[in-house]
């Protein structure tokens, strides 16, 4: 296993911090948006996308690329400023996020946005597609991975339970599952709407692979990626600790962060304070 | 006679010889679908997904998204009413190409009862936009139309009766998916019918009215979404009169997708035969035809009310 080095961090976290700036202020265009999911997920999605996926800008549906679902659709901007950055469409697309006839809707929608690979928002669907995704490209002979994140709020949902049976039963070592867990959905802290409780105990009764790591620690965060990449019996869930709105001062940690209303300068001011922590 | 889902199965055994891209999938039913046999040809190609029908048809979706071609079986009830969000979503709105099977629609549930009754499974699937919505009424039918619906690009709904239906049509027929079927040619009036239950019924009434001097023409609308307008307003304007029949509500089924195009281009008077706004119940089918009028006699009775009216 060849660990990151003190230079893959840092240029790690220049990037975390770049994709944060640049979904905030195309969350603060439109004056509104899913900020807090959006920003928990970041590093998780950078490490992703900059480290370990094989994927091909020039050739965006390659049928044996790796492929991530982003089960919680609602974080699509995280994923659309990265995928600006890589070159899946141009960065002034940013500026249109939500708006009418925009291509990057507030949830993924794989018909419209170049490199989101599904469609997902009604919560718990994307993580099935994911399992379908992965009995597939095993039964196409690809050696690729599917990667999919779902949220901690999204796990009150029935279907991630039935999703959680099947990756199991098919064995699927080439799915490796990612769950957000900042500990608060919208109406509130977890234990106070519908607590998850033991989420470990959950996913090693239903027979995957777990492993749980901190979200926003790039080390830990890799060590994890590659133990389950190693992984080929089992589908793998790491569940991350994360903070809800992380280097989002205004909501950071809130449960008000889930959907909320800033304009263009709070944003800019939000950028101000995430350019002076350091790196 | 073949029972409706041996038909169904060898078809797929056939298609799959033949193109690779497609898998089934199951919720736990094999035995009542009667899909086994596609299982020893293609055990590969089988996805048994449990007791989870919203989860199948998400990995449907999922599959689909890799370049397979996924038919994905459960009772009707379960297929449209359990899994409507993920199968509008997952599968429609995201553009794969799922199809979808539904079981056992309407009456045909019989002695599962009114638990596993849809009489609304084509009204859900009809509001959903482009997706292919067909009810085959005997093996010949059901052998022409599953392979078109495989070709098809975008998702399809099939409502399937597991059972033995008394053939309509010789093999071999050719059938259109969109397009409907002219059984018998009529010039007083046109009974519009889809499926296993009401299309053999609907013949059986126009020979019993032919025999009263009434000419009935019959239409099998075996595709109800998209449906076809342009021969609902030929007959329309032939005939003057249209019944139309079906196992399932009157309300948003075939009845109504007919009475839309009339509406629209040529209005004329028009009776609905079909399930008047109930749930269903347990019985065999006979017993659960009387009940609910799904019979030749009645569409009798609404040929004679609506003559009147022309």
């Amino acid at each position: 296993m060849e660990m990151l080095t003190e230079k893959d961090v840092s240029e790690l976290k220049t990037k975390a911090k770049q994709i944060r700036k640049m979904t905030i202020l195309s969350m603060g265009n439109l004056g509104v948006g899913h900020i807090g999911g959006a920003m928990s997920i970041v590093d998780t999605l950078t490490l992703l996308y900059y480290r370990h996926m094989n994927i091909d800008v020039n050739n965006p549906k390659r049928p044996d690329r790796d492929k991530l679902v982003l089960s919680k659709g609602h974080a699509g901007p995280s994923l659309y400023s990265i995928l600006a950055d890589k070159g899946y469409f141009p960065e002034s697309w940013l500026e249109t996020l939500n708006k009418g006839g925009s291509r990057l809707p507030s949830h993924c929608d794989m018909n419209l946005t170049p490199g989101i690979d599904m469609t997902t928002g009604s919560l718990g669907q994307g993580f099935s597609c994911s399992i379908g995704m992965a009995l597939g490209d095993r039964m196409n002979g690809y050696h690729n991975t599917i990667y999919t994140i779902i949220g901690d709020g999204e796990s009150n949902e029935g279907q991630i339970w039935e999703a959680a049976m099947a990756g199991a039963q098919f064995k699927l070592g080439n799915l490796i599952a990612f769950t957000d867990y900042n500990k608060m959905e919208l109406d509130g802290y977890m234990h106070e709407v519908m607590d998850i409780s033991d989420i470990t105990s959950k996913w090693l009764s239903f027979g995957w692979y777990v492993q749980r790591v901190s979200g926003h620690d790039f080390r830990e965060l890799d060590w994890a990626v590659q133990n389950a990449q190693a992984e080929s019996q089992r589908p793998s869930m790491i569940i991350l600790d994360t903070v809800k709105a992380k280097g989002f001062a205004p909501g950071e940690g809130q449960v008000a962060s889930h959907n909320m209303k800033f304009d263009l300068k709070e944003a800019e001011d939000a950028v101000a304070v995430l350019e002076k922590e350091t790196v | 006679m073949k029972e409706m889902r041996a038909v169904f199965t060898e078809t797929l055994i056939e298609l799959a010889k033949e193109d690779e891209r497609i898998v089934l999938l199951e919720a736990d039913l094999m035995r009542a679908t009667g899909t086994t046999p596609f299982k020893e040809a293609y055990p590969d190609r089988i996805v048994n997904c449990g007791v989870a029908e919203a989860n199948m048809v998400g990995i449907a979706s999922g599959l689909s998204a890799t370049g397979k071609i996924p038919f994905a079986s459960t009772f009707a009830c379960f297929a449209a009413r359990r899994a409507y969000d993920q199968f509008f979503l997952s599968g429609n709105y995201a553009q794969q190409n799922v199809n979808l099977v539904g079981s056992d629609p309407g009456i045909l549930a019989a002695l599962n009862g009114g638990t596993h009754m849809p009489f609304e499974d084509i009204g859900l699937m009809r509001n959903i936009p482009g997706l292919v919505v067909y009810e085959p009424c005997d093996g010949a039918s059901l052998a022409a139309l599953v392979p078109q619906a495989k070709d098809h690009k975008g998702c399809t709904y099939m409502r399937l009766n597991r059972k033995a239906s008394p053939a309509v049509y010789s093999d071999g027929e050719v059938f259109r998916l969109g397009k409907g079927k002219v059984i018998k040619d009529g010039s007083d009036l046109t009974i519009i019918a889809s499926g296993c239950v009401m299309v053999p019924e609907a013949v059986k009434a126009a020979a019993e009215l032919e025999k009263e001097g009434v000419s009935a023409a019959v239409i099998d609308m075996h595709t109800i979404k998209p449906i076809d307008a342009e021969l609902i307003i030929e007959y329309a304007e032939k005939t003057g009169a249209i019944v139309t029949c079906e196992n399932h509500q009157v309300i948003n089924g075939l009845g109504s997708a007919v009475a839309e195009v009339l509406g629209e281009n040529l209005p004329t008077p028009m009776a609905r035969v079909g399930i008047n706004d109930l749930f269903g119940q347990v019985g065999d089918v006979a017993w659960l035809q009387e009940a609910y009028g799904l019979t030749a006699a009645n569409v009798k009775v609404k040929a004679f009310e609506l003559l009147k009216r022309k």
